[in-house]
């Protein structure tokens, strides 16, 4: 309940400082403790050595995973702040608001990762989603930052309608909210109602356009592409992340009851997720758009835990948020300050930007899922979980999924090859000592979770 | 009266909402059939919550079944509320740059 509670209060609080202070770099410095903060009430839920108690009458259930998706998602959220948080302040005349409206998506990811009842899920993706519109559009005389506020706007509210309607014809069909009576086994299965099949399949895809899995993937290339750069790296990396841990939440247990149709709609979905994913992001020239075509890919590759739904998937899971909102917020931190995002934009920053350049690669690396990077492992958690179900589609979705992991390698290998091996003067603007050395940690993190990820899934079972 | 008008009626102003959402080029009317949906749903729930306050009423007089989904058109309510506060601020936002609120102006980012 920590982090709930505390992350709204905190969003509160920091509105207020904006009336204190005019300075955006306390500001900044306020969020940044104030996340700090935020991070050691939800690892203190976690062992239980302080929390705030609150009778929830059964519609919020506190789980080890849950916890730690939390810790994961705040820690990186730091992590983004820390690199890009210089950005954010540059976006508008007020820079408070930002720091609050990433509180308030917090606090929504917060609820997603521990509801146990219908009504909390679909107010925690309301909290998420509602702050995010705003932050799409935070540019406000940019028409491309219009654009995708609008478009993200109505493709979300559109897909919270149908979220709505899936609800209420499974309260239709069961009576109750509660996930424990709503989500059928198997004997329901086999006699379900109509209507309650209808809703599972409506409350599904409501959660794939969240995530930006295919074939509800139409609005995330243009969303990302238009957002300033730090928003959508927060937009592709930790909220995407959550979106993946409420269809867990949701599905997990009851997914092997109903795993024959289960498996094979997820097979179609993440099939189609890593081609579109992957073949069209081979076509970019802007590496910005490259990257939201490579997060839907992404996507594809974290719907592979729930198509196994063993514990390997759920440390997988976990695992590969982590590794991929590193690697991404890294990226991104570079990206927002570039001159020109295209590919020629990328060209000789090995020679004015070495330092800048070799994070960079290590990301890319990471997220191509090379040996001796996070993403590797992140990969390899993914696979080992779908291949331990034992059925045959596993193995076949294996083959295309490693596969398609080669294609990925090619496009951000093309971003490598521009920044080392070509001619041309990259402009990356004001890069502080400090901002070099924030990547730095943040390359060395990336490199340490791909030697030993054990450090990282170990805290999940203490 | 039968519970399955409430259905037909909700099944019909969403699907209204959704055909509305698909086709209609102006951002306020696409944001109103968005409305109508929400609305659809709330209809939905409410009529649920009499079917089941009735079926549990034949065996326990003072049940209080089905109140949860009268709850939850509450809050229904409040985040299209708050949801129309922030969607109107982005459509005002982009009126002022373009003068205009056609969605064919969301075709400029592909390019």
């Amino acid at each position: 309940m920590n982090a709930i509670i505390i992350s709204a209060l905190m969003g509160v609080l920091l509105m207020f400082t904006s009336i204190a202070t005019k300075n955006k770099q306390v500001i900044n410095n306020i969020a940044l403790v104030a996340l700090l903060f935020l991070l050691i009430c939800n690892i203190a839920d976690t062992y239980n050595w302080w929390s705030i108690k609150v009778d929830t009458k059964n519609m919020f259930v506190f789980t080890k995973f849950g916890y730690f998706f939390n810790s994961i998602a705040i820690a990186t959220t730091l992590v983004f702040v820390a690199l890009s948080g210089n950005d954010i302040i540059k976006i508008g005349n007020y820079a408070a608001e930002y720091f609050v409206l990433i509180f308030f998506v917090l606090c929504g990811i917060a609820i997603l990762s521990s509801f146990n009842n219908l009504l909390m899920m679909f107010l925690g993706i309301e909290i998420m989603s509602i702050p995010l519109y705003i932050l799409t559009g935070a540019d406000k005389k940019n028409l491309k930052s219009n654009e995708a506020a609008l478009k993200y706007f109505l493709m979300g509210s559109f897909s919270t309608g149908i979220l709505l309607m899936g609800i209420a014809l499974l309260y239709g069909t069961n009576g109750s909210f509660d996930i424990q009576q709503v989500m059928p086994s198997q004997e329901l299965i086999k006699h379900a109602p109509l209507l309650e099949v209808i809703g599972l399949v409506l409350i599904f895809s409501a959660m794939l356009f969240k995530i930006s899995a295919a074939p509800f993937h139409f609005w995330a290339p243009d969303v990302y592409d238009g957002s300033p750069s730090v928003f959508s790296s927060f937009m592709m990396t930790i909220v995407k992340a959550a979106g993946f841990i409420a269809l867990i939440n949701l599905f997990f247990y009851k997914a092997e009851s109903l795993a024959h149709l289960w498996r094979i709609l997820l097979f179609v979905v993440i099939i189609t997720t890593l081609v579109i994913g992957n073949i069209t992001a081979v076509f970019q020239q802007s590496v910005k758009r490259m990257m939201a075509y490579s997060s839907i890919a992404q996507a594809g590759f974290m719907l592979f835990a729930l198509y196994a739904t063993n514990d390997t998937a759920k440390e997988g899971i976990l695992f590969y948020a982590a590794a991929y909102s590193l690697a991404t917020i890294g990226i991104f931190a570079v990206l927002a300050r570039m001159d020109d995002y295209t590919l020629e934009g990328y060209n000789g920053l090995a020679k004015t930007q070495p330092m800048l350049a070799f994070v960079n690669a290590v990301c890319l690396l990471s997220l191509a899922g090379i040996p001796l990077t996070a993403g590797f492992f992140a990969k390899y958690y993914m696979l080992a979980a779908v291949i331990k179900t034992g059925s045959t589609i596993g193995i076949v979705l294996t083959i295309i999924g490693v596969l398609f992991a080669a294609v990925s390698a090619y496009y951000y290998f093309r971003v490598i090859q521009a920044m080392y091996f070509k001619e041309g003067n990259s402009k990356v603007d004001n890069v502080t000592p400090s901002f070099k050395y924030a990547l730095l940690v943040l390359a060395v993190l990336v490199i340490f979770f791909g030697i030993s990820p054990d450090t990282l899934i170990s805290w999940f079972y203490f | 009266m039968p519970v399955q008008y409430y259905i037909y009626l909700a099944l019909a102003l969403f699907s209204i909402g959704i055909i509305g959402v698909l086709t209609r080029r102006n951002a306020i009317i696409v944001f109103m059939c968005v409305e109508l949906m929400l609305n659809a749903v709330n209809l939905l729930l409410v009529a649920f919550s009499k079917v089941h306050y009735g079926a549990a009423y034949l065996t326990n007089k003072t049940t209080d079944a089905g109140i949860d989904g009268q709850l939850f058109v509450f809050f229904i309510m409040v985040v299209a509320a708050a949801e129309v506060s922030v969607g109107l601020a982005i459509i005002v936002m982009l009126f002022r740059n373009t003068r205009s609120v056609d969605i064919n102006f969301l075709n400029r980012l592909k390019n």
